[in-house]
């Protein structure tokens, strides 16, 4: 497992939140190399799921314009300390990202 | 004929599996995505004859000194919601992202957005198969999409 993603889940009363960053370029693919003129291809993650005790708690499709090394904070209902999340992601061009950690009290 | 509609649907089913996302859900909305205007995304994504709301929070900096990375923070107080989506209106592809809910997660959601330059900042939201909507204007200084 690379460190591409890091992962932090704290229990806030019932409800765990969840931050997430993973390292990406996240190129939008309407810059400029300033050398060649020519666009920089588009490279950026655009799909997100994320578990709670392996039921799937939130699907999401990102496009260019979540910023670069993406942050992203959710929450889970009726959680408790020791539930494992996970989050897998994948960006256009078929690089996959993973990680997981457990609800910390 | 019907050998070939066979393997048109094997080779399709191999694909499926093969591509990228197949672990994940949905397919990507490339439409919605590629959408120039925010009107055009919101109807490629599903979030047309939306309803303003007040029950939609955003948690925005008025003036984002970095339009490269923009905070925002998105409650949807609205019961049933399923999903949202954030728009930056002026982007060049104003959709910026999806997310659907379920199995205990709140309408919640906190990220870091880019933003071309000042514009609105609208967020849909699906709930009891109604849409409702808020936006709210966020000064950019200096721009974070091209460049």
């Amino acid at each position: 497992m690379d460190n591409s993603m890091k992962m932090r889940a704290k229990m806030q009363g019932d409800v765990a939140e969840v931050k997430v960053l993973i390292k990406h370029i996240m190129e939008t693919g309407l810059r400029k190399d300033k050398e060649t003129g020519k666009l920089i291809p588009a490279h950026f993650i655009n799909q997100v799921v994320a578990t709670c005790n392996d039921k799937t708690v939130l699907d999401m499709q990102w496009g260019v314009a979540i910023s670069q090394n993406p942050f992203f904070s959710f929450k889970v209902k009726d959680t408790k300390p020791g539930d494992k999340v996970t989050v897998s992601a994948v960006d256009n061009l078929g690089t996959k990202f993973y990680g997981e950690i457990a609800v910390a009290e | 004929m019907l050998r070939r509609t066979f393997l048109k649907g094997a080779f399709a089913a191999a694909l499926a599996f093969l591509k990228p996302g197949a672990v994940l859900a949905s397919v990507w909305n490339k439409a919605a995505f590629s959408a120039k205007s925010r009107f055009e995304a919101m109807l490629d994504a599903g979030y047309n004859d939306a309803e303003e709301s007040g029950d939609i929070l955003i948690k925005a900096p008025e003036i984002a000194e970095d339009g490269a990375m923009v905070p925002v923070e998105v409650t949807s107080n609205i019961p049933g919601t399923t999903s949202m989506a954030f728009f930056a209106e002026k982007n060049p592809n104003p959709m910026v992202a999806d997310f659907a809910f379920s199995d205990g997660a709140l309408p919640y959601i906190s990220t870091h957005i880019k933003m071309a330059e000042t514009s609105v900042f609208r967020v849909a939201v699906k709930a009891n198969g109604k849409v409702y909507t808020a936006g709210r204007e966020i000064k950019v200084t200096i721009g974070g999409c091209g460049g």
